[in-house]
């Protein structure tokens, strides 16, 4: 199993979507208005107001863009090798940046605009799966 | 000219040196900043204004900064913004010597990245347990897989190429070979071949993160060096001609639901500063670009307003950007690419146009009257900053 860096707590903005990674659920944010707010956080982006709504991604996407790490020289990543880094425009209206996971070559494998799918990668170390993204046909 | 002409840069300095293990980078401030003073003719106790990124290890930014030099500033500004913080700098003495709150203001900056060894593009996640980090850590993004999805989003929206991007390694590679500080720097940081480039031998270095080859990403270096901003009664009595600041944007831009990427935050900065200083990009003879990599250039000659957005690929295909040939010139110095890149880029931007303005450069245009100098800091593509200042000849 992998070993990726866990979110540190207490850290009170991402604590909920980290709670909701736990029980596979993508979460994401909407002001009053109806704004779609992502990253998480306390107050809307638009117009500075409180009282967030909490919902539940269908964890389906497409890859904004992209590209492939070939050298990290931090521990948790140093020996992987070649890995994906990607911004994924969730269909309801956010992005997040992720890793397509599941290709053989991401070199190759990846284009701009393919669609994915969220999947919860449990680590070997830590609470939290963390939310990843698979190609779908 | 019909332009205000409020602040001035009247000294400058550049560390010579990118790897200096004997020194550290609080005294690379402090005899950069005397250095700088020198070069204007004017004298310590004349400051009355510092900036500070908080790059030394001073501790405090600019009130550790004004203790290790011993002034006692009037005005004291520690605007960090990443690698555009001295831009800011320009922008904010400009502000603060219009409305008479200090006269000599200098900004300085020092480092050992190369000595240390500091991971700048390679670094993976550090600390964490913010809204940010908590979100982003677990990826593996390094700061140079940031500017490499700006590219490859680039290329996807626009056709642009790594053959096009690559003008912009050969073109600053071109101006190093002309510049002896940063031939010696190249050959301190033992380069893979200290001479021109080609687009092949970007197209065969090896990738970092898809689609940025080595030769499209800047060195790691030690470094550092000082400005003096001036008010317009020390600029009259000055050793050299002064180098006015016409004008000045600060903008940041950041991760959006919608956002295209491939608009920085200098789309924002650079219309304010173009405007304040009464011209347009045309006018323009010089630009010192932050070239971190290949695609922020390209980016940044789009924002600018040098051509438009997603043209930049077929705009610097010709190799113009060589300041001998027709056309648009950038970072005549050799650039972070191939001179100087101790982590903050952006005082250098000043420095060489100050240099262009005054006829100094060692690959000099003829009748450069006009520069300017657009600094990026953060990462592009996700939080990042945008400072350009407008410069021009006395």
């Amino acid at each position: 199993m992998p070993n990726r860096p866990q979110p540190a707590f207490p850290e009170q903005d991402s604590e909920y979507f980290w709670e909701g990674c736990k029980k596979n659920e993508l979460r994401y944010q909407k002001d009053p208005d109806g704004n779609v707010i992502f990253y998480p956080r306390a107050h809307s982006t638009i117009t500075g107001d409180g009282n967030l709504s909490w919902h539940t991604s269908a964890g389906l996407g497409t890859v904004y863009t992209y590209s492939v790490v070939r050298q990290n020289r931090s521990p948790s990543f140093a020996e992987l090798g070649a890995y994906s880094v990607a911004y994924i425009d969730l269909d309801e209206g956010f992005r997040m940046l992720s890793t397509i996971i599941g290709v053989d070559d991401p070199t190759t494998d990846i284009e701009i605009g393919m669609r994915v799918k969220v999947d919860f990668e449990q680590q070997d170390e830590g609470e939290y799966p963390i939310p990843v993204f698979r190609l779908i046909d | 000219m019909a332009q205000e002409r409020k602040a001035a840069i009247g000294g400058i300095y550049e560390w010579p040196k990118r790897v200096d293990p004997g020194v550290s980078s609080m005294q690379i401030k402090a005899a950069s900043i005397k250095a700088a003073l020198d070069d204007a003719g004017l004298s310590w106790a004349d400051v009355d204004g510092l900036y500070d990124a908080g790059d030394g290890d001073g501790g405090g930014g600019g009130l550790g900064l004004a203790a290790y030099l011993g002034m006692k500033p009037t005005v004291i500004d520690t605007t960090q913004v990443g690698g555009s913080s001295y831009e800011f700098h320009a922008a904010h003495a400009l502000r603060d010597i219009a409305s008479g709150k200090c006269k000599v203001a200098v900004t300085s900056y020092g480092s050992k990245a190369a000595t240390l060894r500091t991971p700048i593009g390679t670094g993976g996640p550090r600390g964490g347990g913010t809204w940010l980090t908590n979100m982003e850590n677990m990826y593996g993004s390094t700061l140079i897989s940031n500017y490499a999805m700006v590219a490859q989003r680039h290329m996807y929206q626009y056709g642009t190429t790594t053959e096009q991007l690559a003008e912009i390694s050969i073109a600053t590679r071109a101006h190093a070979m002309r510049n002896p500080e940063a031939v010696q720097a190249m050959t301190d940081l033992q380069f893979v071949g200290v001479r021109e480039i080609s687009v092949n031998d970007v197209l065969e270095s090896r990738v970092l993160a898809d689609p940025l080859h080595l030769l499209e990403c800047c060195m790691i270096s030690d470094g550092g060096g000082a400005a003096v901003f001036v008010s317009p009664e020390v600029a009259a009595d000055l050793k050299k001609k002064p180098v006015w600041i016409l004008g000045s944007g600060e903008a940041t831009k950041y991760r959006e639901n919608d956002g295209d990427i491939t608009i920085s935050a200098g789309a924002q900065s650079a219309p304010i500063a173009f405007q304040q200083a009464g011209i347009t990009p045309e006018d323009i003879d010089i630009a010192m670009i932050y070239d971190s990599f290949t695609i922020t250039v390209a980016v940044m000659l789009e924002d600018l307003g040098f051509c438009k957005k997603g043209e930049a690929g077929q705009f610097i295909a010709d190799g113009h950007l060589r300041w001998d040939r027709p056309g648009l010139t950038i970072n005549t110095d050799g650039g972070g690419l191939s001179s100087n890149h101790p982590g903050m880029r952006g005082l250098f931007l000043l420095l060489e146009s100050v240099r262009q303005l005054r006829g100094e450069s060692t690959s000099q245009v003829e009748n450069a009257k006009l520069a300017v100098a657009h600094g990026n800091g953060g990462l592009l593509g996700a939080t990042h900053t945008g400072g350009t200042v407008i410069l021009a000849a006395d």
